[in-house]
């Protein structure tokens, strides 16, 4: 993006006045206070949680000393089932949650790619709920979900209920959201306690989060469609590839870096996210629905297990660091490039 | 295509047909999407529009016989204190945010120094932790300097957590701009601030306009800070108020519908009135550094 600037700053010749500040120190003098302050705050910050996580504090009143042994704190988070299960969820959570809204998303640009009567409207109509809070949307989703209205009073108003009565069929019930069961249970060593497999309370929390990203990914993919010049939908199509074939063989590799970063951008805001669960279902039933995000707030605020809490902290920050410290090293290559 | 020159063959009804069975494809994807994507905004909308009390859960998908504006009366009696207080806060933290980044954006663009691409790197990663693993330090700090509790900490946790965000988009706004014409302005004789407010400040319009929604919804939708930075009820951002809403059993549900669509309304708007600036900001958030 710096085509614009070939050379950097300190290239050029000085200006034949020489002024009370070099100019050279100005940049960095004016940059500073923002810089400290952001530094301070981020960096400052983190290391004082690395080091509660490593401390005694785990009463209201603060105590700093270094607790021993000293990953006990930690070894006992990860001994601990809820924080297994909050593992689980936030990684199985991921998983589906990329899959679906990177699925959507590019089903979505595919589709708003052809010509189309509306298609700004109904790009507008994908995307708004971006704009929208996550604990809107998990106040609307959490009555949609509720066993005793949404959905379930949705298919009796349509009809749906009465339908499958002919048929000798019960009515449609979701209660999904009050659901301890866990889908599946795939073989872990002794040490895990949590049942590994997918919560049946995660899928309205789930289906959620599609809703709100799954417009993003869309976004990211049409402005990829974009750039992808007439030239190769043409010549693609003499060959006499199939509309189908094009996209697949052609335009969807071509949209791989896009891919990518829609990818790790969604995935980290999954390995964070809070505000969607903490609205729309808490910890759930058997902590079906609990992440990490929920099980710090708790744990620090609630029952200031301050070292507990920060450890927890770090775990999530460690996550999210192994895919965006990557990322961000590759941006910053591909911009001195 | 015209069909008068079509002969009733397969060589033209077999592309014809294909074409037509794609269509119903494309048309029935778009259709379930659409009622997928707004079904929530209709019942948040039609709940809100019922009355504010003896409403039927099992009427929850039927329009209102009668529409009132109970729903939102209510809702509004309940969170109108909380909405005027996100507004004091996010006003003031996107102004300042974006004034910040600007002058970093410039700097870091064109002034570069050495070090500066790696003090950035640094600052970028500001904008993807988890705000939990800085939250214990954080609140420990605001007490200190006796911010704790109220707007003004809040906004002052908003503008530093938002340098990087603002920064990377002023900064790739300015990257844009030919580094031909600083040149001719230093030989000219301009300094660093002079070629900020005459040349830059005056082109820069657009990322600001990016900048500011993108701030201004980031700060209104955001939840953790609030909750956990502001402890009187009627000080706390809308968000948080609507969640505390949403737990609460004496109110009745389709207010907090309607306090849904309240908490939803100011970004929907900017939304549906700046969408292009909107989806600049958020790819912006997103493309390379």
């Amino acid at each position: 993006m710096i085509e614009g600037s070939p050379r950097p700053a300190f290239d050029i010749q000085p200006p034949p006045r020489r002024r009370g500040i070099s100019e050279r120190w100005l940049s960095p003098l004016i940059l500073s206070p923002s810089l400290i302050a952001l530094f301070i705050f981020v960096y400052g910050f983190i290391g004082m949680t690395v080091w509660i996580s490593f401390s005694n504090w785990r009463t209201p009143s603060r105590d700093l000393s270094i607790i021993e042994p000293l990953f006990a704190t930690y070894q006992r988070l990860f001994e601990t089932t809820r924080f297994q299960i909050d593992i689980r969820n936030t990684l199985i959570f991921t998983l589906f949650f990329l899959v679906g809204s990177v699925g959507v998303g590019l089903l979505l640009a595919i589709v708003l790619d052809q010509a189309i009567p509306g298609r700004a409207i109904l790009r507008n109509i994908f995307l708004f709920p971006y704009a929208l809070s996550f604990v809107v949307t998990g106040v609307a989703w959490r009555w949609i979900f509720n066993p005793e209205s949404g959905i379930t009073q949705l298919m009796d108003t349509i009809g749906v209920n009465k339908l499958l009565d002919l048929f000798g069929l019960g009515p449609v019930s979701v209660n999904w959201l009050i659901s301890p069961t866990v889908w599946g249970n795939i073989p872990m060593p002794d040490a895990v306690k949590a049942q590994i497999g997918l919560p049946i309370a995660m899928i309205p929390v789930l289906i959620a989060a599609v809703w709100q990203l799954s417009g993003f990914a869309m976004a990211m993919y049409l402005a990829g469609l974009g750039t992808i010049s007439n030239d190769i939908r043409e010549a693609a199509s003499l060959d006499g590839a199939s509309s189908w074939r094009t996209y697949r063989d052609i335009i969807i590799p071509l949209l791989k870096p896009i891919t990518i970063s829609t990818l790790i951008i969604l995935g980290h805001i999954s390995l964070k996210i809070f505000d969607l669960i903490f609205a729309m279902s808490g910890k759930g039933p058997g902590f079906a629905t609990d992440v990490p995000g929920i099980f710090v707030y708790e744990t620090t605020f609630g029952a200031t297990r301050y070292n507990l809490g920060a450890a927890a902290s770090v775990v999530m920050l460690i996550l999210v660091s192994m895919i965006m410290i990557p990322y961000l090293a590759r941006s910053m290559k591909d911009v001195e490039r | 295509m015209s069909t008068t020159y079509d002969f009733p063959g397969t060589l033209h009804s077999k592309p014809r047909r294909r074409v037509t069975f794609r269509k119903i494809v494309v048309f029935l994807v778009l259709a379930l999407a659409v009622l997928f994507y707004l079904m929530p905004m209709y019942v948040l909308v039609i709940s809100g529009l019922k009355e504010a009390t003896n409403v039927s859960i099992s009427r929850m998908w039927n329009f209102p016989d009668i529409a009132s504006a109970g729903g939102f009366q209510e809702a509004w009696n309940q969170l109108g204190p909380n909405l005027s207080q996100s507004f004091l806060l996010v006003i003031p933290a996107t102004v300042i945010s974006a004034m910040l980044g600007a002058i970093n954006g410039y700097l870091f663009s064109k002034w570069r120094f050495r070090g500066s691409e790696i003090l950035f790197a640094l600052l970028l990663f500001g904008m993807f932790i988890p705000y939990q693993s800085i939250l214990i330090p954080l609140i420990q700090f605001l007490d200190f300097i006796g911010l704790y509790g109220s707007i003004a900490g809040l906004i002052t946790v908003h503008v530093i957590y938002g340098l990087p965000i603002t920064t990377l988009i002023f900064r790739n706004y300015f990257a844009n701009i030919p580094y031909e014409i600083v040149e001719a302005a230093r030989i000219d004789g301009g300094g660093l601030w002079s070629i900020f407010r005459q040349i830059m400040l005056p082109l820069s319009l657009p990322a600001f306009v990016v900048v500011g929604i993108f701030q201004f919804t980031n700060i209104w939708n955001e939840f953790l800070f609030g909750l956990t930075i502001i402890t009187n009820p009627r000080q706390q951002p809308i968000t948080v108020a609507l969640n505390n809403l949403s737990g609460s059993f004496s109110v009745s549900w389709n207010v907090v519908m309607a306090g849904a669509v309240l908490t939803a309304l100011p970004t929907l708007l900017i939304y549906i009135l700046l969408g292009r600036f909107f989806i600049r900001g958020m790819l912006a958030g997103s493309m390379k550094g």
